[in-house]
């Protein structure tokens, strides 16, 4: 693999950028594997980098039922940031945020990632105490955290609502100064590309039908290019874990629901960090191009559908203009959906499972992207290892039988009111 | 929009109801010791890619809870009845006045 540098953009310049090499290789499938990854988004691809590249394992195939980029890697709203309140969750999300750090230099590959900061707005004294509960347990996990009074919200973002007959008047913010986005498409060629370095094989448009198995265990996969056979089998299908886990048997507490994300017209520089509104559902920031990207609540129903309903758009466009009402007549450029595997507490799953070969990664809820790195890190030890890494301990499917959830929201089991 | 044909009040958009969940799992018997039982009532789900019986309960409206059979890939709805008429755990029957 010929490293991007500014000698080689150079260098291509000579020859009329006419020689760049493909960013990976189009594999096709061998017989068998030390490793199968079954799911092609960041996750995977990152469980297939970090395979190789912690543990040197190394004959490792990834197959994607799409194309690289095609599922939710390149259908979220790009937020990364490691504000999270409960134990299991606030280490596991700082780590992946270190990650995140240096993320560009590991993968010789620019993700732009830009930690413009991300505050969320509170409502009510009692919510900005709430607030200065979730900042101090970040501090004392080494964490950057502030609480911003009215003032200094107003100085950092003049648009807000910030008038005399705003609905829910502003009374602060909790602020992480090294939250951002990345650009989400670079993270999965940028995985893929230096997966494929390590000899990883990425197979596109190759989906699983089924499993192999021996006696208990699974020892392949039945694809659509074939039978592949396997040492051990990862399933990275976040959105679709049900599917592919009743195919090898297993019982999951996931249900899929659909959730939607936006990008207005390009404007001038408007939003300078991301943006939370802490009295509804609803988050903003600004691309490089220069539109609004944002989001809000799951439709709220089971889908497999890659597309949301209307009646969502309109809450989300209603909780945006009480919260910026500058926006509201910018127009909408595009709407689009991901499925999403809701968990019954919002936290994802990884652990080995109780069938032998095979190891879960799923249920990320609507908040996989920013977990990239370290769960693609901690499902490749977890592979490798045969025992979960020490960061995703609180990750077992177990826990909702012995009542150990993170219910970082506290709304309870009902999947579709994370 | 999803239009659900509800039973009392004809053909309405899905936003004046609310949505009520998987409705193929069954709660255990109000004194059933089994946490397995409890376990799999609460979190267990077979979320299919396909038909997908549920709860919706039209809060705009008649105010009933139905079961809908819903295609989850494509929102095609199947069938629409009232959940009373539908659950497992019926009252006993009455008898008929003499």
């Amino acid at each position: 693999m010929a490293r991007y540098s500014a000698f080689s953009i150079f260098r291509n310049a000579l020859s009329g950028q006419k020689n760049w090499q493909r960013a990976w290789r189009a594999a096709e499938p061998k017989p068998s594997y030390d490793v199968i990854v079954i799911g092609g988004g960041g996750h995977g691809l990152a469980t297939a980098f970090y395979l190789a590249e912690n543990h040197g394992i190394r004959n490792v195939v990834v197959l994607e039922k799409g194309y690289i980029g095609g599922g939710n890697v390149g259908r979220n709203t790009t937020v990364i940031r490691s504000n999270y309140l409960l134990d299991g969750n606030t280490q596991f999300y700082e780590f992946s945020m270190k990650l995140w750090e240096n993320m560009s230099r590991a993968l010789n590959f620019n993700v732009m990632f830009s930690q413009r900061g991300q505050l969320v707005t509170a409502h009510s004294a009692d919510q900005l105490d709430s607030f200065s509960h979730r900042a101090n347990i970040m501090r004392l996990n080494g964490i950057d955290a502030d609480i911003l009074d009215r003032d200094e919200v107003r100085r950092l973002v003049p648009y807000l609502d910030f008038s005399d007959t705003a609905r829910f008047p502003i009374h602060g913010a909790i602020f992480q100064g090294r939250a951002g986005t990345a650009r989400h498409d670079a993270v999965a060629w940028g995985y893929a590309r230096a997966a494929d370095g390590h000899g990883v094989d990425i197979i596109q448009n190759c989906e699983v039908t089924g499993f192999l198995r021996d006696g208990d265990s699974i020892v392949g996969v039945e694809t659509t290019k074939g039978r592949i056979g396997a040492g051990k089998v990862g399933l990275a299908v976040a959105g679709h874990t049900s599917v592919l886990g009743a195919k090898a048997g297993l019982e999951l507490p996931i249900e899929s629901h659909v959730l939607q994300a936006f990008v207005t017209e390009p404007l001038k520089p408007l939003v300078d960090q991301v943006v939370a509104y802490g009295a509804d559902h609803f988050y903003v920031s600004q691309s490089d191009k220069g539109g609004l990207v944002f989001g809000g609540n799951l439709d709220g129903y089971n889908s497999y559908a890659q597309r949301g309903n209307l009646g969502v758009v309109r809450e989300v466009a209603e909780a945006a203009i009480a919260l910026m009402p500058c926006i509201s007549r910018v127009r909408l450029l595009r709407h689009w959906g991901g499925v999403m595997d809701m968990t019954p507490d919002a936290s994802p799953i990884i652990c080995p499972t109780p069938i032998g070969g095979l190891y879960l990664n799923g249920g990320w809820c609507y908040g996989g992207f920013k977990a990239t790195p370290a769960s693609g890190w901690c499902f490749a030890h977890t592979i490798a290892t045969g025992k979960p890494h020490p960061l995703i301990a609180a990750y077992g499917l177990d826990r909702f039988r012995t009542g150990h959830t993170l219910d970082e929201a506290g709304a309870g089991p009902s999947a579709w009111l994370q | 929009m999803l239009r659900i044909e509800c039973p009392c009040c004809g053909p309405r958009d899905h936003d004046e109801f609310r949505y009520g969940g998987d409705a193929s799992v069954t709660r255990p018997a109000h004194d059933d010791p089994d946490p397995e039982a409890w376990y799999r009532y609460v979190y267990v789900r077979t979320n299919p890619a396909g038909l997908h019986r549920e709860f919706w309960q039209h809060v705009i409206g008649c105010r009933q809870w139905l079961v809908v059979e819903r295609d989850t890939r494509n929102h095609a709805i199947a069938s629409v009845d009232l959940a009373r008429k539908l659950s497992a755990r019926k009252s006993p029957a009455r008898k008929p006045p003499a």
